[in-house]
């Protein structure tokens, strides 16, 4: 059986679940508890858990991520909620210099099971500071795993896992997409990390993309439907570790790759698919490997900035048919 | 030198001997063996560094043993401790073994952290210690929820988190005491003022040169505390656990010391005087302990030379021990970055 949920109720429930499951995990961060999180993620979580459990914190990102790490090198499972990725900027010492490395510089003696969480990505007219995405930042330390992910079934049974999973999990939602609707089980359920899923299956081209340009993809794959061109989207749902094979797979098959990336473009998680598809489906290719980022600047508040900076379906539609040679 | 006289004098009005024992013999001579151990340790860690046998940054601990020597005594080995990067001298007193810390030193596959840590980074849970942490004040909301977690489990033990003077001036400390203050959480804070952060002068760092007031921001209750002397360390450990163990929250000591070696092995401390460093050595917290011990009676020179050559002997087996071990395989790297066993690597 299962019902409709909105990405926010997804997370909630997901949490709620595991907190009845392990007395070890619990949630920290600002406005959590009694404010029931500024996106409403946590909403219910103090009053089923309790003050112990569901934790306020003063505005000290790298304090409290840092009390986070040593609770986790000390048998708890920490779920540290940031209110966006852009602010755990402050805590990256704590995220890159400790929690991604604890297990190697103790070599094994002490471990991090941790959750690092919040929305990730541009939501509207936010400006500079508040529009970034930190998937690349991230799956670039090695120590770290990063799930990206909007579906609400997935995203769930997404968060179960990295609750369970005893390596250090950066975890990234949407501001933008936190009542995004989708059919998610009653039953108990876990997704794997590592794993990417096929959101439609297609022939002529594999569109790779993932958390809110899933649905960018989607848009211009229905769009290029019409026109007799026939996509394959992947959503990656985990960015580290990079379930390549899935790419491959694809590739293997429609000959062609256009990868819908919201992080910048250089160095980020499209060059890293672009280099992994060179090399190990490089006679498959019928053309390049063709990418859509963001913008390589920093986003301005205007409407028209915003559009100018964002992937969306034109821009893949154009890159599609570049690659299509149409 | 009738200046140098003046200021020997001044220095022994300072630091008087205490007449009385205190405590048991037993636990002078614990005090003493730790102490002797790690200034033992360190001097055959710098022999060594000379040699190229050890490579990389290394801090040593020497001057600074009567810290290590109170925590022996102050607090109990369930409790947790955590640490910077000058951090020989606490793993030593929280049980590590010389052989396996001068192994990591070389970089063997024996050493406490299998040559993955080097100089920095002992660990062993084993023993409750957290580490040996690189980046400066990164340990002080690390210990924090070291301690929140035995908070979270209604234990009874507390999480010593110690820290330079440098590692004072951090956004971290000022985050982490705030939250440790709200919410109770049993920790007790040390910093060890060994009055340089590298090269500069706590004085060239802030307006507040004692740093024991930084906790009164808080609420905190802080003290200072002559380092130089293990009981002097050993009473103040003993005074803020109770404190924190009543559920009282966390505590702060600043214990005063100094170390005699420059910030690491390049350092050649251009900064201070010689005067300054004789100042320091005319209260060795050993000389200073084997001079109370004879003086009181407590042990015999004899006793205690028996004590020195156990742990000379002790140390030269710890140098062969560690020069004999093997590296680990180049392979071993990819162990232990991740707990998931089959964790696929980006290998091209």
């Amino acid at each position: 059986m299962s019902r409709i949920l909105n990405l926010r109720d997804a997370l909630n429930e997901g949490m709620k679940e595991e907190m009845r499951r392990d007395e070890s995990v619990f949630l920290m961060g600002e406005e959590v508890a009694e404010y029931n999180g500024a996106y409403k993620v946590s909403k219910g979580m103090l009053d089923e858990f309790g003050p112990k459990r569901v934790i306020d914190t003063p505005i000290a990102e790298l304090g409290f991520a840092g009390i986070g790490v040593g609770a986790a090198m000390n048998g708890l499972r920490p779920i540290v909620e940031f209110m966006t990725w852009n602010f755990a900027v402050l805590a990256f010492d704590q995220i890159v210099n400790n929690a991604a490395k604890t297990l190697s510089q103790s070599a094994g003696e002490f471990g991090c099971p941790i959750v690092f969480r919040g929305p990730s990505g541009a939501a509207g007219q936010l400006a500079q500071q508040h529009s970034q995405t930190f998937e690349s930042w991230m799956a670039n330390v090695p120590g770290l795993k990063v799930i990206s992910c909007i579906d609400p079934k997935d995203t769930k049974g997404l968060l179960k896992s990295a609750i369970r999973d005893d390596d250090p999990i950066c975890f990234m939602e949407s501001e933008q997409f936190y009542g995004y609707k989708g059919e998610v089980p009653e039953e108990e359920y876990l997704t794997p990390i590592g794993k990417a899923a096929i959101r439609r299956e297609g022939t002529d081209v594999t569109i790779v993309s993932y958390n809110k340009m899933i649905l960018v993809a989607m848009d211009a794959a229905e769009q290029l439907q019409k026109e007799g061109i026939s996509a394959e989207v992947i959503d990656l749902r985990t960015i580290r570790p990079l379930d390549h094979e899935a790419i491959v797979e694809s590739v293997k098959k429609t000959n062609r790759l256009v990868v819908v990336d919201e992080s910048w473009p250089y160095g980020g998680v499209s060059s890293e698919i672009a280099y992994e598809i060179q090399k190990y489906a490089f006679d498959y290719l019928d053309a390049p490997v063709t990418r859509v980022n963001s913008a390589d600047v920093s986003l301005g508040y205007a409407p028209t900035f915003v559009e100018e900076y964002l992937p969306n379906p034109t821009k893949v539609i154009r890159a599609v048919k570049a690659v299509m040679y149409r | 030198m009738a200046e140098v006289l003046e200021k020997k004098k001044k220095v022994t009005k300072k630091a008087p001997a205490k007449a009385k024992a205190k405590y048991s013999k037993k636990q002078y001579l614990d005090w003493f063996t730790i102490m002797y151990r790690i200034r033992k340790f360190e001097e055959k860690t710098l022999y060594a560094y000379s040699k190229q046998k050890i490579r990389g940054f290394c801090h040593v601990y020497i001057g600074q043993e009567a810290i290590a020597a109170g925590l022996t005594s102050g607090i109990t080995k369930d409790d947790k401790v955590v640490t910077a990067y000058r951090q020989h001298g606490i793993a030593l007193s929280r049980g590590l073994d010389s052989n396996s810390c001068m192994a990591e030193l070389y970089g063997k596959s024996t050493g406490c952290v299998k040559g993955k840590g080097g100089s920095m980074h002992f660990f062993s849970k084993e023993h409750n210690y957290f580490g040996g942490n690189g980046i400066v004040g990164a340990q002080i909301p690390i210990g924090t929820g070291i301690a929140f977690a035995e908070q979270y489990r209604g234990s009874k033990n507390l999480c010593v988190t110690m820290f330079g003077d440098g590692a004072a001036r951090q956004g971290a400390l000022y985050e982490s005491f705030n939250m440790a203050m709200t919410w109770k959480i049993p920790v007790l804070y040390i910093v060890e003022n060994n009055k340089y952060a590298m090269g500069t002068s706590v004085e060239r760092t802030s307006n507040v040169h004692e740093l024991y007031k930084i906790g009164s921001a808080f609420d905190m209750p802080s003290e200072p505390v002559d380092g130089m002397d293990p009981e002097a360390v050993h009473e103040a450990l003993e005074k803020a656990a109770k404190h924190i163990r009543s559920g009282k929250g966390p505590y702060f000591l600043e214990i005063n010391t100094y170390r005699y070696k420059g910030h690491s092995v390049s350092d050649p401390s251009k900064y201070r005087t010689k005067d300054e460093l004789n100042e320091y050595k005319e209260k060795d917290p050993i000389v200073v302990i084997v001079n109370k011990m004879i003086d009181g009676k407590i042990a015999t020179q004899k006793e205690i030379d028996k004590i020195k050559t156990e742990i000379d002997n002790e140390i030269e087996a710890a140098m062969k021990f560690a020069d004999e071990s093997d590296y680990p395989l180049g392979s071993e790297l990819y162990d232990d970055n991740y707990v998931q066993k089959d964790y696929p690597f980006i290998t091209d």
